[in-house]
């Protein structure tokens, strides 16, 4: 592949991954719904009850804002190394946003009948879809920046040895 | 040189430290939340005079969080015996290994993440419970078994910390340029 053929493909896939992201900050923190319980008592669900979704949006928007700040970053730059830091510190972040928002969002959709805890989807079904919607879309973001992660580990540490000097 | 070898040596042996805490803590955190349980009886409802008492019984098993906590704890605790079990022993691929260990390590480091989240937040709800969803809170009455899942979480945490620090140490080694094999000074031929 060429040089600049390698740095479109780059550009691109970095382009999706802040795509991913953006639209699971975006899609969770817009999900809201009105809800009652029997009937009689009214809430409002938003993202912000939970403080794994909150973490989860937050995750999310600090991962947009640095994937938008490295597509200005020129190729020839010795500061690829420190986005190879970068890029794995947030993977691990979106790792652990993504599994903390499942982990409520099960309960959610499940319950939990040993807490007494009871599922609440049934009530509330258009903010459930949007916040899988949104959990979909940030598990798609962490799987490109893995990707990420091991193309700049091949191209930056050399893994395999496959240069000469 | 005596100074390479003394530097190589001392890294080996910070590296090797730094894996036995790493194992510790995951192990740690495995067996305190695999043995987590806690059974309480409750008075539910008084028949005439006698109170009819129901038992209830907390177990890590109940949330599926705290499973794939023990599951990922247990897989990065085993991670780090087997590494420090190839160090012991002087296993030694070729180079290969180089790679190889710190893409294992990342991915211990990612997984360890994930399940240390999981648990952390599903403990939160355990504790403060959530109004918006009338989930009640469950710390109050069973708080042994609380307890001992806040100390295997942050066994985790530290576990994780130190686990981010070894796959540091992993990948600058891979920075180091690789040394080439020197031909033998008998194999040099003088035209």
């Amino acid at each position: 592949m060429a040089m600049s053929q390698r740095a479109t493909a780059i550009l691109a896939t970095r382009l999706i991954a802040l795509i991913a992201t953006l639209i699971a900050a975006v899609v969770m923190a817009s999900s809201h719904e009105k809800g009652s319980i029997f009937g009689a008592i009214s809430y409002e669900a938003k993202y912000s009850d939970t403080p794994a979704f909150k973490y989860f949006v937050i995750a999310n928007v600090v991962v947009t804002i640095y994937g938008f700040l490295v597509l200005f970053l020129p190729s020839e730059s010795q500061l690829w190394r420190l986005v190879l830091v970068f890029d794995l510190v947030l993977t691990m972040l979106l790792v652990s946003s993504i599994s903390a928002a499942l982990a409520i969002a099960q309960v959610g959709k499940k319950g939990n009948s040993h807490a007494g805890w009871l599922p609440v989807c049934n009530q509330i079904p258009k903010y459930c879809s949007q916040t899988t919607a949104a959990l979909v879309a940030g598990f798609v973001g962490l799987v490109v920046y893995f990707l990420l992660v091991c193309y700049s580990i091949h191209r930056d540490l050399d893994p395999f040895l496959v240069r000469k000097n | 040189m005596g100074e390479e070898e003394v530097g190589q040596k001392r890294q080996k042996a910070v590296v090797l430290v730094l894996r036995a805490a790493a194992f510790l803590a995951t192990a740690a955190a495995t067996i305190v939340m695999a043995l987590n349980k806690e059974t309480r009886t409750f008075v539910v409802a008084t028949v005439g005079t006698t109170p009819v008492t129901a038992s209830i019984t907390a177990k890590f098993q109940q949330t599926p969080a705290n499973v794939f906590f023990v599951i990922a704890n247990a897989m990065a605790s085993n991670h780090n015996l087997m590494m420090i079990g190839s160090d012991l022993l002087g296993l030694d691929y070729r180079g290969f290994k180089l790679p190889l260990v710190a893409i294992l390590d990342m991915l211990n480091a990612a997984l360890l993440s994930a399940g240390v989240h999981g648990a952390a937040f599903m403990a939160q709800l355990a504790k403060n419970g959530n109004s918006h969803a009338r989930w009640n809170e469950i710390c109050d009455k069973f708080q042994g078994y609380c307890n001992r899942g806040g100390i295997a979480i942050l066994a985790s945490y530290v576990g994780l910390l130190v686990t981010l620090g070894i796959t540091v140490v992993s990948i600058v080694k891979l920075l180091k340029p690789k040394p080439q094999p020197q031909p033998l000074a008998s194999e040099i031929e003088v035209p």
